[in-house]
This record gives structure tokens, C-alpha cells and sequence, in this order.
């Protein structure tokens, strides 16, 4: 069941706050009884009870208990009661604990018990006729302090059982859950290093290799240049998006083949013309023509000074490309083509898409991913500009 | 016709800088008379161009301080608003020719059009007019009249300044101010230059104030020379008596420092290097290097007022 | 003051014969716009020890000739021979040992040193490309380089990077460089220009102390024909791609034959008072345009006593118009 973020409870009334899940547990409590079973003293029955309050005025989303268990030879038995604030009992398991999960919500012996939905049943109220509590017919559950008896048979020495109860609600976790009940914030601290990791190289790798190329075509010239320049040209009408998206289906979606191409791609852009007119200028600098005199090698003169001379505009460059890659990378996710084994925002927006997020009112699992992108192109560009204005010293009246 | 053209008093013109206030000018007194050619001779940061600055109030944004009084002819300028100075005096009374000032040309613009500029915007002289204007003022300044209709590309370095001169000369102010005029050209062209402006002094009796600091060029202009350093004025006196026998140490020392060609002598230069003026020191600013200091250049001299016009702000004339 | 021109064995240390330059103008596909002929047929010897001033106005060819000679330029035609080897005919490592036989001094003192890198790696620069890797070696050759320019201590000055520098600083660090692998050669252009007055003079006393002491060839360019006799033991005139005048210092300075001489040294002001009171007798016109120059002598639409029929025609040869002095101007009006 999606839950949404905690949060959104502050903005409804009283009546219609969602409720958050409850976990309580025999871990953590000590039992009211422990009776030895039979002779030979191994075999035990311990009782335990466990309460948790319930305040609010809508049902809960799921009931589940989770077993945890340990021993030798014979699986230990549970017996779970469940006890009404008006002190109605029922009986929800009772049986050999043999799987680790089970819900209650959906148990049809519970439900043949109580005559409907075990989450409508247990949490009604005494005069409530139980035909009637259906999802839509309005009955709000009864509040107040509700008990669970856990009555747990063990039969080796060391042989421990627990049992927890978890009430899932309707909110759940800072960002709120998706279809398999994942809270949302792990996938978006999951996808934080991935965006950053993909725009930061795709901007450090296509800015240095740019750079590197116009300077290689400003300092030989003739041909040399002309033929970058040729290549450019090609180049910048290539599509993007639509070349990422074929190798991303037909070859393989692996977030390193995709980085590769984009950075492949984003070699030869307009940026080559700025940065060659850069160090066209560079080159006719007197300290570049005292180089050539003592005898300093074509290489040297380009990394040794042109390079160093024109460096740092890189950095804001580096800074102002970075959420552009970042958001390729989301939009290739979106659409399906991304790295399906990594969970970037881009994927979150695209199970939210898949499984039909917006339709059902979750806008929070659309949002949550968007206002992530938003920051980081909005941080990263303030930054680009702040760092522009630092190193290109002609925009420094701005 | 020598009456007082200019009187400067106390002037002061400081900026802010981010390393503290740099003392551009700091306290400047001179006297100027009409149809009279004064040089003002320095060395780069000594404050020459800021004083010009000043005159002419072209201040940038980051001023900190700026006071005194200047009078031209009968009004001292600095009480005008920014927008009477501009409307009355700049240009009117007073027009400048900058640095480099060949590279003033707007290269999208016939020349023509730039020159005239002046007379419309300030005097609001019809197209026709002053065009026609322009092309008497490029005669006295020996650019051919067709020249007006081409694009400053067009014009060699000589032509552009003295295209540039043209505009400052076509409004007839009382004043010209040139900035380094011929530091940027060849020697026979700044020859050619030079000739230009003498012959405009003596036709057009125009009165000028250049500041450079070629002090062989300055012979060919000046009537009087005024010598700055660090901010301060150090000698005020007539050609003659600044390139035959100057009387401040510094003067001698830069009067030394200029190769000659026609006479033979040995070469001096100033060890050292003139005064940060952010933090100007205390007493007099030439001390540290003078080959004459002596015990009370501990102290600021004041400029002192010789018998024949000289004015010296050195103890030793006292 | 004099210092004694050498001659090694194989004859003067740089010699140029007949050099010309010329730089292609772009052509649009394949139509030829023609040539900037920036150096146009110039010869002359300069031995080890002596140096040569040349004057000339911008556009007049010296600072070509000077980059033609570091090899900045291959030359168009003609032949630069560096103590007996002909620089054409050098392979690249010969090349590069040249290239270490000569320095470079130029005229913006901050342009010229890149301000990314502290002194120390500035002078270093040229020891590394050149070989000399060891540390404690290099030190001590900056050390000494440093010293030799005055800008002690020298601890203080290596950390430095450029902007720090005064210009007249910043200048004799780019000295320093040009001494850092002890060349033989020296071209300085217009070494001085950029500087202050004052400082200009502390400048050229150095680099001719240098010069004295290390007995180098020094090619000097400079606009400005009064500091020439200060420095310099032979100058030629330069005018529109060509050498007009060729003389000893003194001799020139007494009898300058060339009109267009005799226009540069009256165009010269020696700070006299007088000036202000009498005009200067000045050529009109400009500096002929170098694709097209004029015909036979090339200064000969300026010329006041050009002649008729001869000027425009031919160009004129070297005369030599003094008995026994080296001095040989390029005009008609000196033909024996």
C-alpha cells in the first residue's frame, strides 16, 4: 500500500489525519507469564502483552505480524488475540509458526471469523454491525487503547519466538512509500550520488576534452583545425536523446555505456568555437612567442601555457553543465531506457509513471524526485554563475 | 592677453580601492594663464592622470574623496552641478583628447559624424552645419575633407589623432587637455603632431595642458612645465628654466635620465621606485631617494615661491 | 663606451644575406591576394661583442627581421647563418641548440612572462626544455642570472609571480631568461619602450653591462634613435622593408646622408626650450603600404631631392659616400 510523507498530516484536520504505522513488538517487552510445558522441563508457554494506542478517525492500511524465530528441531506455536478497547476478542493466528510473514488484513479464516475485512473488524466498534463495514461505507475505527495477547509455545532449551504487530498506516517516512512500500527517501538519497556522479563526469570529462581540442586546433591551425572544426559541425546536429535512447535499448542500458556516449557526444559542441577563440588569442600572447624562441615544443606550449592561461574558465563551465547532464540522465530513466538496476530519480518518476502515480493522487512520488532535479540544476547554476563572475573577469561589473 | 585661464587650489582626489584609499591627487595649487601651453611631466602613478580626472570631473564610481576649487576664468567649476558641468563646461569650455586616443574611434561611425558629434549634442548646431565645421576644423588640423566621409579603419594612426584632436577643437573651448598625445606613434609622426599643435597655439591661440611623461617631447610644446610626483606638485616653472636648470632634486634627476642625441652625457637614473600612494609616507615623498636629503625632509615641504615665477616644494629653497 | 667586436674563425657570429620575408595573404579558395613583404633583401654581419641598433618606424621591418633570425619565421628567401652554419640546413636538434645560443628580449615586460608561474619556474622553463633537469643545478643558475640583474635577494624575488613585480622588475626578469642558458645572441625589442622614463635608463645600463660581460652579439630594436648611442656600436636605419642607412654610431650621428635620416634625427627632440618656438621640417605622407611598394626607392614619394627619371625607377645600391669608414646609405644622390 503507498503511503504518503508524514508530513502531510500537519495540513488535515483532526478527523482525517492519516495514520502513521505502528510497530510493537515481544522483542522489547517482557513477558506477563512463563509456564514450563509438560515434563522435562525444555518446553515453554510465555505470555505476552503488548498495547498501542490508536487515535485516529481512519483505518489503517494493512495488518501484519512478523515472526521471529530460533530453534533446533520443533518449529514453536503462537497464539495471537486480538482485544478490542471494549474488550472484544478475537483470535487472529493460532497455529505453528512456519513462515516468517503473515497478514492479517488478508487471512480469509480471519476474515470468515469476524464476517468482513479483518481491518474493519478488528478495529470496529460494539455496536457496529460487521455486514455492514465495507471500504466506502464511512465507518471510522474505534479509538482507543487496543491489546494483543501473544501466547508463544517454544520447545527446545535455547528456542526463542517473538512476534511483532505492524499496523501499517496511511504516512509513512519523510517522503512516503512506493508501490512495494519502499519509503522514498532511500531512493532519493540512493539517487543523489548517481545524478551527481553522472553530471559531474559527463561536465568534467566533455568540458576537458573540449578544451583540450579547441586548443590543439588554435595552436596547429591549416588543416588540422578546419578538420575539427568540420567535425563540430557534423556533430552538433546529431540528436542527443534519440541516440541514447537506441543504444540504450538495442546495445545495452548500463549507466557507464550511457555515460560513455554522452560524453562522446558532448566532445565536439559550440563550445569548441568559444574556447578556440580563447586561445586563438592566447597564442599571440608575447610570453607564447618568447616559449617558441627558447625552443619549447608544440605540446609543451599548449599544456604549459595556453592551457594554464585560459584554465580557469573551466571551472565555471564545469559547474553550469553539471545539472544539464544530470536531468539527461533523469529524462533517459523516465523513459525507460536507464539503468534499471540503479535507483536514480529518473527511475522513481518512472515507476511512479508506470504505476500510475499521479492518477491515484500520489503526488508526492512525483514531486519528491522533481524538487530534487529542481534543486540540484537550481544550486548548481547559482554556483556557475557566482564562480563566472569570479573567473571570467569580464562579467564582473554584473 | 594673459589673464588666469585656470586656478586650481587644494585639490584633492582619492579612490577606494580594495587594498585601502589610494591619494591620487593630494593637494594640488597651480596657476594657468590664456594662449598658454602647460606640460605636466611625471612618471606612471605619480597622479598626473587622475588630476586630469579631476579637472574635468570624468570620475569613476569608486571616488572617495574629491574637493578643492577650480576656477576657469571667472567660475569655479567645482560648485556646478554634474548636469551644468556637463551642459556648460565639458566640451564647451574644456575638451579632452585621451590616451591612445585613436582607438576612440567608434568604428561603426564615419568619422564625419563622430567629429561633428560634439557641436550637435552641446550646441545643438544643425547636421549640415556642422559638418561643414568639421571639415574647416580637419583642414587646421591637416586631414583632407574627404576624409570625413570614411570609416575610422580607413585613416592611418596619425590621421586618427589627429581626427580625434578635430573633435576636440571643433566646439573652440578655452582649454584642451591631452592625455600622452604622441606616446602611440612613430617619431616622425608625433613630429608631424607636434608640429599640428604648435601651429594651432599660434593661429587659434589655444590654450593646452598635456601631461606625458616624455620629457624630450614636452620642449616642443610647453611655455611652462609642471612636474608631479606622487600626487603632489614638486616644481611649477617656465620652459626655460625646466629643461636648462631645474631646481628640485627629482626634476634634476629626471632631466639627467633622458637621452640626448645631440649633446653627450652620461646617463643617471632614480635607484628605487616612487611611494605606494596608498600609504603615502610622512614628510616629503621624494626623500627616500633624493641625493640631496637632509634633516628636515622629515617634514612636508611647502611649495615655496621663488622670485622668478618658480615654485618649488623643496626645503632646500627655502 | 666601445666594446671589442670579435670574429670567431669561421667569420662573424650572425651573418644575413640577402633575407626576405614575406607573409601570404589570405587567399579566398584559390585567387592570390599577394605577399606583405615585411623584410625585403637585407645583408649585413654582426660579430660577437658589438651591438646593432635597428631603427625603424612600426611596419618598417625590423622586429620581422629580428623574429626571422630567432627562427620564430622560416624566411621566404635568403640565408641566416649562425657562426658558420646555415639555418635551413639544420636538423631539429641542431635547431634546438641554437635556439639556446640565443635569447629573447621584448618589449611588454608583463605580457612576456606568463603570470601563472612564480620566477622560479619562469627561468627554469627554458634549462628544462634544454635538458638540464638537475634541481640543485638550475637553482644555482637562477641564482647567478638573478644576481646578474640586480633583483637581490634572490629568495625574495623566486616566489614572486609576475604581477607582484614593478615593470621595470618584471623586465629584468625577462632578461634573466633570456641570459638563463648564456646565449651568444641577443635580441631586444624595443627593450625599454613600455618602462618610465627613469627606469628605462637603469634598463639599458644593464643590459649593456651584460652585454660587456659576456661578450655577446646584441640585435637592438627601437623606435627611439637617442637612446641608440648609449648602447650601440653600429645602427641601421630601416625604412618600408629595407636597410636605407648603415653606420657606425658616432659616424651617422655627425654625417647622416639618407633623407629619410635626416627627417628621423630632426624629428628628435632634445629637451631645449627652443623647441616650442620653431616647426619641425617633417616628409609628408605616410610610410608606403608594404604589398605594393613603391617603385625603384621606396621612399621616394616623400622625398623632398628626389630625382626625376632615377628615384622612381631603379632602386638604388649601397654607396659607401665616406673613405675607410663602413657607413653605405641606399640613395641616388650618393652615386660616385
Amino acid at each position: 500500500m503507498r503511503a504518503g510523507p508524514v508530513w502531510t498530516n500537519w495540513f488535515r484536520s483532526a478527523d482525517k489525519k492519516l495514520p502513521e504505522t505502528i510497530i510493537v513488538s515481544t522483542e522489547n517487552v517482557e513477558p506477563v507469564s512463563v509456564v514450563p510445558l509438560g515434563a522435562g522441563g525444555v518446553a515453554k508457554e510465555s505470555m505476552t502483552e503488548l498495547t498501542f494506542d490508536y487515535a485516529y478517525k481512519v483505518h489503517p492500511s494493512e495488518l501484519g505480524l512478523t515472526f521471529m524465530t530460533e530453534y533446533v528441531s520443533s518449529q514453536p506455536m503462537a497464539a495471537v488475540t486480538w482485544i478490542t478497547p471494549d474488550g472484544r476478542e478475537f483470535t487472529v493466528f493460532d497455529s505453528v509458526i512456519n513462515k516468517r510473514r503473515h497478514s492479517i488484513s488478508t487471512d480469509r479464516t480471519t476474515t470468515r471469523e469476524l464476517g468482513t475485512q479483518p481491518i474493519y473488524g478488528l478495529f470496529s466498534a460494539p455496536d457496529d454491525v460487521m455486514r455492514e463495514l465495507i471500504p466506502g461505507s464511512g465507518a471510522t475505527p474505534q479509538t482507543g487503547v487496543y491489546k494483543l495477547r501473544v501466547v508463544t509455545r517454544t520447545f527446545g532449551e535455547n528456542d526463542t519466538a517473538d512476534v511483532k504487530l505492524v499496523v501499517y498506516g496511511r504516512v509513512a517516512g519523510v517522503a512516503g512509500t512506493d508501490h512495494y512500500r519502499r519509503n522514498i527517501v532511500i531512493a532519493l538519497m540512493w539517487g543523489t550520488p548517481i545524478a551527481l556522479m553522472f553530471g559531474l563526469v559527463a561536465a568534467v570529462g566533455t568540458t576537458c576534452l573540449t578544451f583540450f581540442i579547441a586548443a590543439l586546433g588554435a595552436w596547429f591551425g591549416g588543416w588540422v583545425d578546419a578538420t575539427i572544426q568540420r567535425i563540430t559541425e557534423v556533430n552538433l546536429m546529431l540528436p542527443v536523446l534519440p541516440i541514447l535512447i537506441m543504444v540504450g535499448i538495442f546495445y545495452t542500458p548500463s549507466i557507464m555505456t550511457i555515460l560513455g556516449v554522452v560524453i562522446l557526444l558532448g566532445i565536439f559542441t559550440f563550445a569548441i568555437k568559444t574556447y578556440r577563440a580563447l586561445f586563438l588569442q592566447v597564442k599571440n600572447a608575447p610570453f607564447i612567442e618568447a616559449a617558441r624562441a627558447y625552443g619549447a615544443s608544440n605540446l609543451r606550449i599548449i599544456f604549459r601555457y595556453m592551457i594554464p592561461r585560459v584554465a580557469p574558465i573551466l571551472i565555471p563551465a564545469f559547474v553550469t553543465l553539471t545539472p544539464g547532464f544530470v536531468f539527461l540522465e533523469a529524462a533517459l530513466a523516465f523513459l525507460g531506457v536507464g539503468d534499471i538496476s540503479l535507483p536514480t530519480w529518473g527511475k522513481l518518476l518512472n515507476n511512479a509513471n508506470t504505476e500510475g502515480a499521479l492518477f491515484r493522487g500520489q503526488f508526492y512520488w512525483v514531486l519528491e524526485p522533481a524538487f530534487m532535479l529542481l534543486v540540484t540544476g537550481f544550486a548548481f547554476a547559482m554556483l556557475g554563475f557566482a564562480l563566472d563572475r569570479i573567473f571570467n573577469p569580464r562579467l564582473r561589473g554584473i | 592677453m594673459a589673464e588666469k585661464l585656470l586656478q586650481v587650489r587644494d585639490l584633492f582626489l582619492y579612490f577606494r580601492t580594495s587594498k585601502g584609499v589610494v591619494q591620487a591627487v593630494d593637494g594640488v595649487d597651480f596657476d594657468m594663464n590664456s594662449d598658454e601651453a602647460l606640460a605636466v611631466i611625471g612618471e606612471s602613478g605619480c597622479g598626473k592622470t587622475s588630476l586630469i580626472r579631476a579637472i574635468l570631473r570624468l570620475l569613476p564610481r569608486n571616488v572617495d574623496t574629491y574637493k578643492g576649487s577650480v576656477v576657469l576664468l571667472d567660475t569655479d567649476i567645482m560648485k556646478l552641478s554634474d548636469e551644468r558641468f556637463r551642459t556648460t563646461v565639458r566640451w564647451q569650455q574644456m575638451s579632452m583628447v585621451a590616451q591612445a586616443a585613436m582607438n576612440a574611434l567608434n568604428p561603426v561611425l564615419k568619422v564625419g559624424n563622430q567629429v561633428s558629434e560634439p557641436l550637435i549634442v552641446h550646441q545643438r548646431i544643425p547636421k549640415k552645419q556642422a559638418l561643414a565645421q568639421a571639415a574647416e576644423v580637419f583642414r587646421l588640423v591637416g586631414v583632407p575633407a574627404e576624409f570625413l566621409d570614411r570609416y575610422s579603419f580607413e585613416l592611418s594612426g596619425g590621421m586618427r589623432q589627429r581626427a580625434i584632436l578635430a573633435m576636440a577643437l571643433i566646439t573652440k573651448p578655452n582649454l584642451v587637455i591631452l592625455d600622452e598625445p604622441t606616446s602611440a606613434l612613430d617619431m616622425l609622426t608625433q613630429a608631424n603632431i607636434m608640429n599640428v599643435l604648435k601651429s594651432i597655439k599660434r593661429d587659434l591661440q589655444q590654450s593646452f595642458i598635456f601631461i606625458t611623461h616624455d620629457v624630450s617631447t614636452t620642449s616642443e610644446l610647453a611655455d611652462r612645465g609642471v612636474v608631479m610626483y606622487a600626487g603632489h606638485i614638486v616644481e611649477i616653472s617656465n620652459a626655460e628654466q625646466f629643461f636648462l636648470n631645474p631646481f628640485h632634486p627629482y626634476s634634476q634627476k629626471l632631466m639627467a635620465s633622458v637621452p640626448t642625441l645631440k649633446e653627450k652625457k652620461e646617463l643617471e637614473f632614480i635607484p628605487g621606485q616612487p611611494p605606494s600612494l596608498l600609504n603615502p609616507p610622512e614628510g616629503c615623498r621624494f626623500a627616500d631617494r633624493c641625493h640631496r636629503r637632509f634633516d628636515m625632509c622629515d617634514q612636508e615641504p611647502p611649495l615655496f615661491a621663488l622670485e622668478d615665477g618658480r615654485r618649488v616644494k623643496c626645503w632646500l629653497y627655502k | 663606451m666601445q666594446t671589442q667586436p670579435q670574429e670567431t674563425q669561421n667569420g662573424a657570429l650572425l651573418e644575413v644575406r640577402d633575407l626576405r620575408q614575406w607573409f601570404e595573404l589570405r587567399k579566398f579558395v584559390f585567387a592570390r591576394a599577394g605577399y606583405v613583404k615585411a623584410v625585403d633583401g637585407v645583408s649585413f654581419k654582426l660579430p660577437r661583442g658589438e651591438a646593432l641598433a635597428l631603427v625603424g618606424e612600426s611596419g618598417s621591418g625590423k622586429t620581422t627581421l629580428a623574429r626571422t633570425v630567432l627562427g620564430l619565421y622560416k624566411p621566404t628567401s635568403g640565408e641566416v647563418i649562425f657562426e658558420g652554419k646555415h639555418l635551413s640546413s639544420l636538423n631539429r636538434h641542431q635547431m634546438q641548440e641554437y635556439r639556446s645560443d640565443i635569447g629573447y628580449i621584448q618589449q611588454d615586460p608583463y605580457g612576456a612572462l606568463p603570470p601563472f608561474m612564480s620566477i622560479r619556474s619562469i627561468l627554469a622553463e627554458p634549462m628544462k626544455i634544454h635538458g638540464i633537469r638537475d634541481k640543485g643545478e638550475q637553482h644555482k643558475r637562477i641564482c647567478d642570472v638573478m644576481e646578474e640583474v640586480r633583483l637581490t635577494p634572490v629568495e625574495d624575488f623566486i616566489a614572486k609571480f609576475p604581477h607582484m613585480l614593478s615593470g621595470g622588475q618584471q623586465q629584468r626578469v625577462v632578461i634573466a631568461r633570456g641570459m638563463i642558458l648564456n646565449p651568444k645572441l641577443i635580441a631586444a625589442d624595443e627593450p625599454v619602450s613600455m618602462l618610465d622614463a627613469s627606469v628605462r635608463v637603469e634598463v639599458l645600463k644593464l643590459l649593456r653591462r651584460i652585454q660587456e660581460m659576456h661578450n655577446l652579439g646584441v640585435i637592438y630594436i627601437t623606435h627611439d634613435l637617442s637612446t641608440v648611442r648609449y648602447f650601440a656600436e653600429r645602427i641601421f636605419i630601416m625604412y618600408a622593408a629595407k636597410t636605407v642607412e648603415k653606420a657606425p654610431v658616432e659616424s651617422l650621428l655627425e654625417h647622416h646622408f639618407h633623407p629619410y635620416t635626416v627627417a628621423l634625427l630632426a624629428a628628435i627632440p632634445d629637451p631645449d626650450p627652443e623647441n616650442a618656438k620653431r616647426f619641425r621640417d617633417v616628409p609628408a605622407g605616410e610610410p608606403p603600404n608594404l604589398v605594393r611598394p613603391p617603385s625603384g626607392c621606396r621612399f621616394h614619394p616623400r622625398c623632398a631631392q628626389a630625382i626625376e627619371g632615377l628615384c622612381e625607377v631603379e632602386e638604388p645600391p649601397e654607396f659607401y659616400p665616406l673613405e675607410g669608414v663602413e657607413h653605405s646609405v641606399e640613395c641616388w644622390l650618393y652615386k660616385k
